[in-house]
């Protein structure tokens, strides 16, 4: 025990350590609630992982440890919420097996990972499917990249396993660097993640050996199907518990029941014609749903669209670039259209903010801080507000999935997950001080690396983890 | 600049349906009016009169077309634009679970080159690589709308059937045309089989059918019982027994052609098109006597060995055995000029004028049952039209106007302007792009 303990430090020691001391205070700080107006010199006292008190006139408790806040800014934790930092590597591919051209499925061991085997011959293979999966069971301790995006100052990631079509259920997760998983569950159930893009032969990633389904109308048909499925099962199940003398017993379809256990979909769409088309087929699967990547919603009549249907929208914050230039120096052709959407694209958190639609921002696998940093800044350039951006990396996504009661603000009796800066948490030259997950402190490495920039926005959003 | 640009785009959205009147033109009307020259008056996006001489309603826009010809607008009764990732689920050799209308992709630039070239209604097909493909349907080309709003609206809905080469994919081991990567192979390899998958899918189908049937009058009856499954691929197949949806076939040889007839009837359904059809005049009297339609290519053959035996007298001698026969594109740019295939129906085989504009107006609305509302020049018909500057059969003809609905989607003289403001506003883009990137690594900058 003391062994593992003393590892997982030695692991840890180089770029962050976490030290838990029964109470801390921090005073006479800035402190940025979220939820209320901002505390110009304040104290935050944190106790058993959870904030126990925070204003102006705040006693600091006689047995707590405390940071002199002069100079210091104190933020609500940052909240990724679609992520797939914690399942290991940064891969999802990984984990899926098959993968690129790969015929066989040695690779795929695990229950987890069956869906990538054999080819598919319709809907009733249920293809690339592990509806089943829940992202807080494949978790694991040790994950590299939870230091790398605390670092940027997140908190807390709603983690998903994001192979084939129907990944599995993401789960939300606080990224504390302990031994045991568990520790790091907030919420194993936060949804279905669902992608569009991965016809066929696990082109995508996400395994999948082949076979139906193989084109975009192929998925979408496959998907229609499992729910009107999952809608058949549900009411056989019913009557068949109610009275199963002389019925024949419904067969155990783990797929339906991923499907069923789960209270909300994610759905992919970039593309002005793809933001049209989720929320019809949304609407028509009659699931609550969270539409995720929407690069278009700049578009006026994204937005509008969007707002009239009352939409819930993860937003990419990764911003689409100009293409690689070609090896002979050749200038890329682009189209008016591409232009239009590289020089427009980061005006979309401001324009959704002021057509009054519910979004939040998420890293789509922006992990180095810098990066990150840029992103956001980008969007502060284009229009929206620190305030704002803020709103949309912690309790906007935390009132998206349910858990506004624990994270997401600075308030008394939600959990401490808290961000420590110097300068403006957006600003380019920030330095992030200290992180407090869970009430842990954790000081984040010197000099993050610059880290590579962001890949290209491709139309398929998804695919968070960054290793396409 | 950017006013301009502004201007520009806001001239170029189609104007609301409001009256116009069309004056001066020949005006070939492929309906009982035949040619003539005078005016047509489009009111609330419907032909409301035609004639020499109208009455100019208050406050409308007149064109004068003086030397122009108008004709009904074209309608593509084979094409595969508009749709978004792949026409083919070509994985499985049953796929009329899929359908068209979950992928239709209004921002399609080959929407608008069919516009220009004069097409308002296009038939848009699942692809050829399964013996019963997907589910189609009907979309006018209303450049600038929502996918939804280019939905042709009371149109039957298709689904797509292929025979011969390549749903069964003779010498192609790993399979998968049309498909994104290859796949393992898949039954059938042969003609024999092909039929033997279309007639089992539709075994299957009346199984399916009197299931739901037995369930539908038991809810009659006022029982409660558990309806059963919906499968989306019967379903479809359910829907062309109850003649709710029409079967496009895609053929090539006079043996299979049978083949088919002999299968949907046997299984209870009508065959609605024969798609292609190369060797349909071989057997015209047999594809007139099953009640089908003929739409096949004006002069195009050799691509491959079942399209040897084709000739460019097909259209008009199967015309000439009773056959409502269409000339179609199945492609994105030979669907810019229908209007000169149709005219190659006068050079081969003799068709009058009105026969070989209707090859690509009325006879394929016939073919997709929207005959009733669009395809020829008809007080009461959608005011869908194309104005040419010439004889519109000629390869000089270039398209003017083209209205739907009353409104002008497309305007020659709106485009070449356009054109030049899009340009500009590239550029600045572009140079706008340039100097912010300059500006964020000035350090490295490849030297020329």
């Amino acid at each position: 025990m003391k062994k593992l303990l003393f590892s997982t430090f030695l692991v840890l020691s180089v770029s962050a350590i976490a030290e838990v001391p029964s109470a801390v205070a921090i005073r006479n700080a800035k402190i940025v609630t979220v939820s209320g107006p901002v505390i110009a010199k304040g104290t935050v006292v944190l106790r058993n992982g959870l904030i126990e008190a925070v204003g102006e006139n705040v006693t600091v408790p006689a047995d707590a440890w405390v940071v002199d806040g002069e100079g210091i800014t104190v933020y609500p934790g940052l909240i990724d919420g679609l992520s797939t930092v914690g399942t290991g590597g940064g891969a999802p591919a990984a984990a899926g097996g098959g993968g690129r051209g790969g015929r066989g499925a040695a690779t795929a061991a695990t229950a987890g990972q069956a869906a990538a085997a054999e080819r598919s011959w319709g809907p009733e293979d249920r293809p690339q499917t592990t509806s089943w999966v829940l992202a807080a069971d494949e978790i694991v301790a040790g994950d590299g990249r939870v230091n790398t995006v605390r670092g940027a100052g997140f908190t807390t990631t709603v983690t998903f396993p994001t192979r084939g079509i129907f990944g599995g259920q993401g789960s939300i997760i606080d990224l504390v660097s302990g031994e045991k998983p568990a520790e790091m569950i907030l919420v194993p159930e936060a949804g279905q993640y669902i992608a569009l893009g991965r016809a066929g032969g696990g082109g995508g990633g996400g395994g999948g050996g082949g076979g139906f389904p193989s084109s975009l109308m192929g998925i979408i048909s496959y998907v229609r199907q499992i729910y009107l499925d999952a809608d058949h099962y549900q009411k056989v199940k019913e009557a068949y518990a109610k009275d199963p003398r002389g019925m024949q017993r419904p067969e155990y379809d783990r797929a339906l029941e991923g499907v069923l256990a789960s209270k909300r979909i994610l759905l992919p769409a970039n593309r002005l014609v793809e933001i049209d088309r989720m929320l019809r087929f949304g609407a028509e699967l009659k699931q609550p749903m969270i539409l995720y990547g929407a690069r278009d919603s700049y578009l006026p009549e994204a937005a509008s669209l969007l707002k009239k249907a009352n939409a819930t929208v993860l937003l990419s914050l990764k911003w689409p670039t100009p293409p690689a230039r070609q090896p002979d120096g050749e200038e890329p052709t682009d189209t008016l259209r591409a232009l239009e959407q590289r020089d427009k694209a980061p005006t979309a958190p401001a324009v959704l903010q002021k057509a009054g639609v519910k979004f939040a921002l998420y890293s789509d696998g922006l992990d180095a801080p810098r990066d990150f940093q840029r992103a956001v800044k980008k969007a502060l350039d284009n229009g929206l507000s620190r305030e704002d951006a803020l709103r949309a990396l912690t309790l906007s996504p935390a009132e998206i999935y349910g858990v506004a009661d624990r994270v997401g603000s600075i308030e008394k009796g939600k959990i401490a997950n808290l961000v420590l800066t110097k300068g403006d948490i957006f600003e380019d030259r920030t330095t992030v001080v200290m992180v407090f997950v869970d009430g842990k402190k954790y000081t984040p490495a010197e000099t993050a690396a610059p880290g590579g920039r962001g890949g290209p926005a491709t139309d398929e959003p998804g695919n968070p983890g960054g290793n396409r | 600049m950017k006013k301009t640009l502004l201007a520009v785009l806001v001239a170029l959205v189609p104007l609301c349906a409001e009256t116009i009147v069309i004056q001066n033109a020949t005006v070939m009307t492929v309906g009982s009016k035949g040619t003539f020259k005078g005016s047509v008056v489009v009111k609330d996006g419907k032909i409301a009169e035609l004639g020499e001489k109208v009455m100019v309603p208050a406050g409308a826009t007149v064109i004068d077309a003086g030397g122009q010809y108008l004709i009904p607008g074209i309608i593509d009764c084979h094409s595969h634009i508009a749709g978004d990732g792949g026409i083919n689920e070509g994985s499985v050799s049953v796929s009329s679970m899929v359908n068209i209308k979950d992928i239709i992709n209004p921002d399609d630039i080959a929407i608008y080159r069919a516009l220009a070239g004069g097409v308002t209604t296009a038939n848009i097909l699942h692809g050829s690589a399964n013996s019963i493909g997907g589910q189609t349907l009907p979309l006018k080309m209303r450049w600038g709308k929502s996918a939804e709003e280019l939905i042709f609206v009371g149109a039957t809905p298709g689904i797509k059937f292929a025979l011969g080469e390549n749903p069964k994919r003779a010498g192609n081991p790993v399979g998968g045309r049309g498909a994104a990567t290859p796949v393992a192979a898949r039954y059938p390899a042969t003609r024999m089989g092909v039929e033997d998958v279309i007639r089992e899918a539709f075994n299957d189908a009346h199984t399916y059918k009197a299931e739901w049937d037995a369930y539908d009058a038991k809810v009659a009856h006022g029982e409660h019982p558990i309806a059963p499954r919906v499968d989306l691929k019967l379903q479809a197949l359910k829907e062309v027994l109850e003649n709710k949806r029409y079967v496009h076939v895609h053929c090539y040889r006079a043996d299979e052609i049978l083949m088919m007839i002999r299968a949907a009837e046997d299984s209870g359904f009508k065959v609605r098109v024969f798609q292609h059809v190369l060797e349909g005049y071989k057997v015209a009297k047999e594809i007139a006597a099953h009640g089908a339609g003929a739409s096949t290519f004006s002069d195009w053959w050799a691509y491959k060995i079942e399209a040897i035996d084709a000739i460019p007298f097909n259209a008009t001698l199967m015309m000439k055995k009773g056959i409502v026969v269409s000339l179609n594109s199945d492609d994105a740019e030979l669907m810019r000029h229908l209007n000169t295939e149709a005219g190659k129906a006068i050079k081969y085989g003799g068709a009058t004028e009105t026969e070989a504009l209707a090859m690509v107006t009325l006879n394929p609305a016939k073919q997709l049952g929207i005959d009733k509302t669009v395809g020829s020049i008809e007080v009461g018909k959608d005011a869908d039209m194309v104005l040419y500057d010439s004889f519109p059969l000629s390869d000089f003809a270039k398209v003017e106007k083209v209205l739907i609905d009353g409104t002008v989607y497309f305007d020659r003289d709106k485009e070449l302007v356009a054109q030049t403001a899009k340009e500009a506003e590239k550029k600045r883009l572009l140079e706008k792009e340039k100097a912010a990137q300059q500006k964020s690594t000035p350090a490295r900058r490849p030297n020329q």
